[in-house]
């Protein structure tokens, strides 16, 4: 393979990828063989972890680069259909890998405006912002900002914004490859966190975004394999054929059914055991969407998701690297239809384990059943060893009720090829997965924020003059110390993984969504006003967070503080109209630079730089 | 045409283009889900179509809507000389 050759590498890229594939298809047969062979479940586990990694650190390898354009957009040569596939396992994190599923296990309706939201998200970014970004030629998202509202004051804020929204994120991402490496690998949580921060930084340092392009590729093909295989073998078990995702139709209109005869809203709620943080009974029903307050907390937390799609640097970014502003956009639709493949086989995953856990007509059910028989399942002692799955016996009937069964919704999508009763290679292939979905996005994050910090921040203001050599080495420098950072953090687990995922699109969307969309779809626009809307929103965004969660103030119309992107953003956008239009609109030179990139032919507006 | 009427056409197609598709999605996005406890009541290939709708349905329209968005784009580009060359 010759990664170095750049001309035939992109013409191959189909036959690379293809073999790719093939090779890790052939690599999960040789893990079921040796399986077959006795060889330990933990073993099978670290190997899958590890050749993957070894593999992702390869490429990163193979990708290094001392050019500017190549390690801060990948050459601008990804072709629509690669970069879409990169941009979903940029995009799907460890949250949508290893939490969604269990979300709506547990949230049922009321979560699914999370899937909603995260896909919708990408119909804003095609229509208002990527093809115009990538015309405009910038290397970061306040490298738009800064030149088209011009001063460092813009693009500082904008800096500013992006490394509060990304970082936010990427302790969760950090967390989540802790999680997986630690169990995969039998290593204390903290130990697991730097070990995933090391596979994240051999992905990305040597090659910036180009490194990062080729591993997020082969990070999702290993992703999506992984989260669908499973859910196709469970579902044929069930009977439910090989195309789960449009048949399972009955499984939802029989939870219903079982619901009702488990006692699900009626039983007493039990306290989950104190020594188990974070545990939950189900006691929400599986689709009894509500109208009202219930359905304005459905389209509220969906806007807020997709306003922070439409926002979040390392996802716009990813469509600077195309060739041209029709490979952009088309590069939008690939990447929404790769995501997609995933997120409608989420919650078909999340409603047969529900099935297999309360269908009484299976084996695998365990609600109903004697405590005594429970306990004894390889599964549940397994997970209840790390204090992930806890059972109570609180009526002492020594029958398990449905409000006597605790777990983590996190374990979702891990423990269901054990529930299931799937060899354990699957397990070990989920994993994988999952390993991948962080690791990917976490990389994107990460490159997000050095870029940001080298190009804006170090080259843009501090030294203007600085030799290339010089801003590489500074951007390798600020992503080793931000990983660190973000390690650091993600060790003192401060927040669950979603709760942290969905702040930091509530950010983003505060202080850059209407900069960024209004920066190109209204001329009047101007630098008074840019400052204004992401200083208010921002601030406004962050005091109501503040607010709600620790102040003790009561949310206003039920906007809590997953959704306080709602007011930021609302705050950002009538600072930023208001004030642009008491001020001077922008000169002539900025309002012909508007005109140009709302065409897609001719050159870009920055030059190379 | 003079070129910058050709400019200013291109940008008023887009922009009714862009308004359309932005009805669409604020349709399947936000309209659809707020009567989900409703539409539940309908059978849809064997789903509660409001649970549908959230799960599928609108992941659906979005995907299909945006390939069609690409192509309506490129159209509108083209129509006034504003696309790249095509080996660009």
């Amino acid at each position: 393979m010759s990664l170095k050759l750049k001309g035939d590498f992109i013409d191959n890229l189909p036959k690379i990828y293809g073999l790719y594939t093939g090779g890790f298809l052939i690599f999960v047969l040789l893990m079921a063989l040796l399986e077959k062979n006795g060889v330990g479940a933990d073993t099978i586990g670290i190997l899958f972890v590890g050749f993957t990694i070894v593999i992702y650190a390869a490429i990163g390898w193979l990708s290094r680069t001392m050019q500017v354009d190549a390690y801060y957009v990948a050459g601008r040569q990804v072709p629509p259909v690669f970069n879409g596939m990169a941009t979903a396992a940029d995009w799907m994190s460890g949250a949508s890998f290893v939490a969604m599923a269990g979300g709506i296990y547990m949230g049922g309706h009321a979560y699914l405006a999370f899937v909603v939201g995260w896909t919708g998200g990408y119909v804003l970014v095609a229509v208002l912002m990527a093809p115009y970004l990538r015309k405009f030629g910038c290397y970061t998202v306040p490298d738009f900002v800064g030149t088209r509202y011009g001063g460092n004051t813009a693009r500082l804020l904008a800096v500013l914004v992006l490394v509060i929204a990304s970082f936010t994120y990427v302790t969760a991402q950090i967390n989540a490859t802790g999680t997986i490496a630690s169990r995969a690998l039998q290593i204390p949580f903290e130990m697991g966190v730097w070990f995933g921060l090391l596979g994240i930084l051999l992905c990305s340092m040597l090659g910036g975004m180009r490194a990062v392009t080729w591993t997020q590729v082969a990070q999702y093909i290993v992703l999506i394999i992984a989260y669908i295989v499973p859910v196709i073998w469970m579902s044929n078990k069930q009977g439910f054929g090989i195309m789960p995702q449009l048949a399972y139709g009955d499984a939802v209109a029989r939870i219903t059914e079982l619901e009702a005869t488990v006692g699900l809203g009626t039983l007493a709620k039990v306290a989950a055991p104190v020594d188990f943080p974070g545990l939950k009974a189900l006691a929400t029903a599986h689709n009894a969407p509500g109208d009202g307050m219930a359905a304005w907390k459905f389209v509220t937390l969906a806007a807020c998701m997709m306003l922070g799609t439409a926002s979040l640097p390392h996802i716009l970014m990813r469509y600077f690297t195309t060739k041209s502003v029709r490979a952009a956009r088309n590069s939008v639709a690939w990447s929404l239809f790769f995501i997609f493949l995933l997120y409608f086989t989420a919650p078909a995953l999340a409603t047969f384990t529900k099935l297999q856990i309360l269908d009484p007509s299976l084996a695998t059910s365990i609600i109903g059943k004697s405590i005594e028989s429970v306990m004894a399942l390889e599964w549940i002692q397994k997970w209840h060893e790390v204090k992930m799955v806890a059972i109570v016996d609180a009526n002492r009937d020594g029958i398990l009720q449905l409000n006597e069964f605790f777990m983590r919704a996190d374990i979702v999508v891990l423990a269901t090829p054990e529930i299931a009763g799937l060899p354990y290679v699957i397990s070990g292939l989920v994993a994988a997965g999952g390993m991948a979905a962080a690791m990917s996005t976490a990389d994107g994050l990460l490159l997000a924020i050095a870029n940001a910090l080298s190009h804006d921040l170090y080259y843009k203001v501090i030294d203007p003059k600085a030799e290339t050599k010089k801003r590489l080495i500074v951007a390798r420098v600020l992503l080793i110390v931000i990983g660190g950072l973000g390690a650091f953090v993600a060790s003192m687990k401060l927040t669950g993984i979603l709760g942290a995922v969905a702040w930091a699109f509530c950010f983003a969307m505060s202080g850059l969504f209407f900069p960024l969309v209004l920066g190109v779809w209204w001329k009047r626009a101007n630098r008074a006003g840019a400052i204004a809307g992401m200083a208010v929103g921002l601030g406004v965004g962050t005091w109501y967070l503040y607010m709600v969660k620790w102040g003790g103030m009561t949310p206003w119309i039920g906007l809590d503080h997953l959704r306080f992107g709602i007011v930021g953003a609302s705050a950002s956008l009538i600072a930023m109209v208001v004030v642009s239009l008491m001020t001077k609109e922008p000169d002539a030179e900025t309002q012909a630079m508007v005109d140009e990139i709302r065409i897609p032919k001719g050159e870009t507006v920055l030059g190379s730089h | 045409m003079s070129e910058s009427q050709q400019r200013e056409m291109h940008w008023q197609k887009t922009r009714s283009l862009m308004i359309i598709h932005l009805c669409i999605w604020f349709f399947f996005s936000f309209v659809v889900h707020w009567f989900a406890k409703d539409l539940n009541a309908i059978n849809f290939i064997g789903f509660p179509l409001g649970f549908y709708m959230a799960a599928q349905g609108s992941l659906f329209a979005f995907v299909v809507q945006l390939f069609i968005f690409v192509k309506q784009q490129d159209k509108i580009d083209r129509e006034f000389g504003m696309a790249e060359d095509d080996n660009a």
